[in-house]
């Protein structure tokens, strides 16, 4: 990947970082699932800076890449790089979670905003994707279906229903990552349902696995580069609330108040950290 | 679809859950662009010849619900017409959530279709009957609930839901040797109710398999110098309110359905008859809350008073 690039998808990444901050912030008492947002902020700026087939000028271009934030609770770092490519208005992002927002705290399909579809009620998505890959080898279109998905979300059995049928439907139009964490909503996932070995589980259900650290680009660069005839899954190992010293790691960030001072001393870090 | 005396016979013989399959091979072989999609069940639910002839279009799910309504969101997403089906319990209830989310607060257009649904499935047990699928479906907001009252409602019930521009469930109920209730070809139109017999004393409103029975219960009754207006009730949801209006002259509303009485249509009409100031009395027909012991279907329809004979028992009990 040339190095222009790589920068592109940080810049990318940093914007994103910085007005999840915001919302977080402008959502006052309403609070917001800070820490598993900004887990996936590489990821969803690899994705939609490089990644994926867009039209920044044609919202529903048939043949764009199609994209679902499956654990729909991380919606802080959607909302932000729907707004970053010009889908949603900056001054709209400061609606989030307010009355009547099109943001609320768990994507709302709006197709004028570039959200598909709605999401937030875990393990729903990578159903949905499956049937859009299904579409998409009938149609014989050569868009790709990406899933976000969290690791506390791999609780869920429906998962499963959905991790069995996509490698018996040979979809491999079909592309999902975890975000490897490590934690959900009240502990680790030791504690509360223990997630070990989601590679050998995830291979052993056909899929074409692959292990990365998620805040490298280059890492991620190398496994979307992977072609595979089997569906493809990355483990994308990733730090809870990584950008911001206090909250990377520290699950009291999984949905709280950013208040004013934390949120200053967050920006703070993260402009000092990016130049 | 040839709708002829002949047809008709033979669509009542193999009963709703067997020509559901006919009908969707038939709606299928003009529509490419239809997509059927089961879980295992594609003999259960006389897909099997369309599986055969089809197989571009079927899709088998195994037996995993909550996947099936996921992947028939994402093909309906993709402007597919999508039909979903399985036993009535597991079209339902299993997905629930996948239902609300995906057909109800995301307004995807997909037609699931509930085999074997009310008390057909008697002697398997109360996990494979259904009498929870239209109050569990009618408090998620956007759904159609349809209920066909023979074969041949059942084809038309399929047809206008594929067309139909929002997503849709049909409920089949009743065995093979599903009677007729109409014997040539008739308007179908979703939402709208059909009188099947005009009276002044008694008003019957059913759907699906009860309805024939309401008219065998009404023709007893009319002996008794009890007249009946008989309405089948084919779409529970949206509520043909208009036809409750016209009946509330009589001296009682009777509703009767092989579902529990807490949520079904008898609730749907009398959610509506309480906002009037004056309507008549309402005698719910249906299983009462109960799950009970299994057994054979003419057994179960007698035991929760949903035989002609037992309607016309309740009604005179409740008009003197």
């Amino acid at each position: 990947m040339e190095k222009d690039k790589v920068e592109l998808v940080k810049n990318f990444a940093f914007n994103l970082r910085k007005n999840i901050l915001k919302m977080a912030f402008e959502a006052g008492s309403s609070s917001s699932h800070l820490g598993g947002a900004l887990s996936i902020v590489e990821i969803v700026s690899f994705l939609f800076s490089y990644q994926m087939k867009i039209d920044k000028k044609n919202i529903s271009w048939e043949d764009r890449d199609r994209f679902i934030l499956s654990k729909g609770h991380a919606c802080l770092a959607y909302y932000a790089a729907l707004a970053e490519i010009g889908f949603i208005d900056k001054n709209e992002l400061n609606t989030f979670e307010k009355d009547d927002s099109n943001l609320l705290g768990h994507p709302v399909l709006n197709k004028k905003l570039g959200i598909d579809f709605s999401t937030g009620s875990l393990g729903m998505g990578l159903s949905i994707a499956i049937g859009l890959s299904i579409a998409a080898k009938k149609k014989k279109k050569d868009f790709k279906i990406y899933v976000i998905v969290g690791d506390g979300e791999n609780n869920e059995g429906s998962v499963w229903e959905a991790a069995m049928s996509a490698p018996n439907f040979k979809l491999d139009n079909l592309c999902v990552i975890i975000d490897k964490n490590n934690f959900q909503q009240t502990g680790t996932n030791k504690e509360i349902m223990n997630t070990e070995s989601l590679s050998e589980k995830w291979k052993s259900f056909g899929w074409e696995v692959s292990e990365a650290n998620g805040h490298d680009i280059i890492e991620l660069f190398n496994f979307f580069e992977k072609k595979s005839p089997k569906p493809k899954l990355l483990i994308a190992n990733t730090v809870k609330g990584k950008g911001i010293s206090f909250s990377e790691n520290n699950n009291d960030w999984h949905h709280a108040v950013l208040t004013k001072n934390f949120y200053e001393k967050a920006l703070n870090e993260l402009e000092t950290k990016y130049k | 679809m040839i709708i002829n005396d002949r047809n008709i016979k033979m669509w009542s013989t193999i009963g709703q859950r067997a020509t559901l399959g006919i009908a969707a091979l038939e709606i299928a072989k003009n529509n490419k662009n239809l997509i059927v999609l089961t879980c295992d069940v594609s003999t259960s639910a006389g897909l099997d010849r369309f599986r055969k002839t089809l197989p571009e279009q079927y899709i088998d799910l195994g037996i995993a619900e909550q996947n099936l309504i996921g992947v028939a969101t994402g093909l309906s997403s993709e402007k597919f017409d999508v039909i979903t089906t399985t036993f009535a319990p597991f079209q339902t209830m299993r997905c629930c959530e996948q239902i609300k989310v995906n057909l109800g607060y995301m307004s995807h257009k997909v037609c699931m279709v509930g085999l074997a649904s009310g008390l057909a499935l008697g002697t398997l047990g109360f996990t494979h009957s259904c009498i929870e699928d239209i109050g569990v479906l009618r408090s998620i907001p956007g759904i159609t609930i349809i209920s066909p009252a023979d074969s041949l409602e059942t084809i038309k019930a399929l047809d206008a839901a594929v067309k139909l521009n929002g997503p849709c469930y049909i409920r089949l109920t009743g065995t093979s040797n599903n009677p007729i209730v109409y014997d040539k070809d008739y308007n179908f139109e979703i939402g709208k109710s059909i009188k099947l017999r005009e009276g002044s004393d008694v008003a019957i409103f059913s759907s699906g398999s009860s309805v024939n029975n309401s008219l065998k219960a009404s023709e007893l009754l009319s002996e008794k110098n009890i007249s009946c207006t008989v309405i089948n009730m084919h779409t529970i949801k949206p509520l043909d309110t208009k036809a409750i209006l016209e009946v509330c002259n009589h001296k009682l509303i009777v509703s009767i359905e092989e579902h529990n009485i807490i949520g079904g249509l008898g609730s749907a009409i009398s959610e509506f008859k309480s906002t009037l100031e004056k309507s008549p009395k309402q005698l719910f027909l249906g299983i009462k809350d109960v799950y009970g012991k299994g057994g054979t279907y003419n057994h179960l329809l007698n035991k929760h008073g949903l035989t002609p004979e037992k309607i016309v028992e309740n009604v005179l009990k409740n008009l003197s």
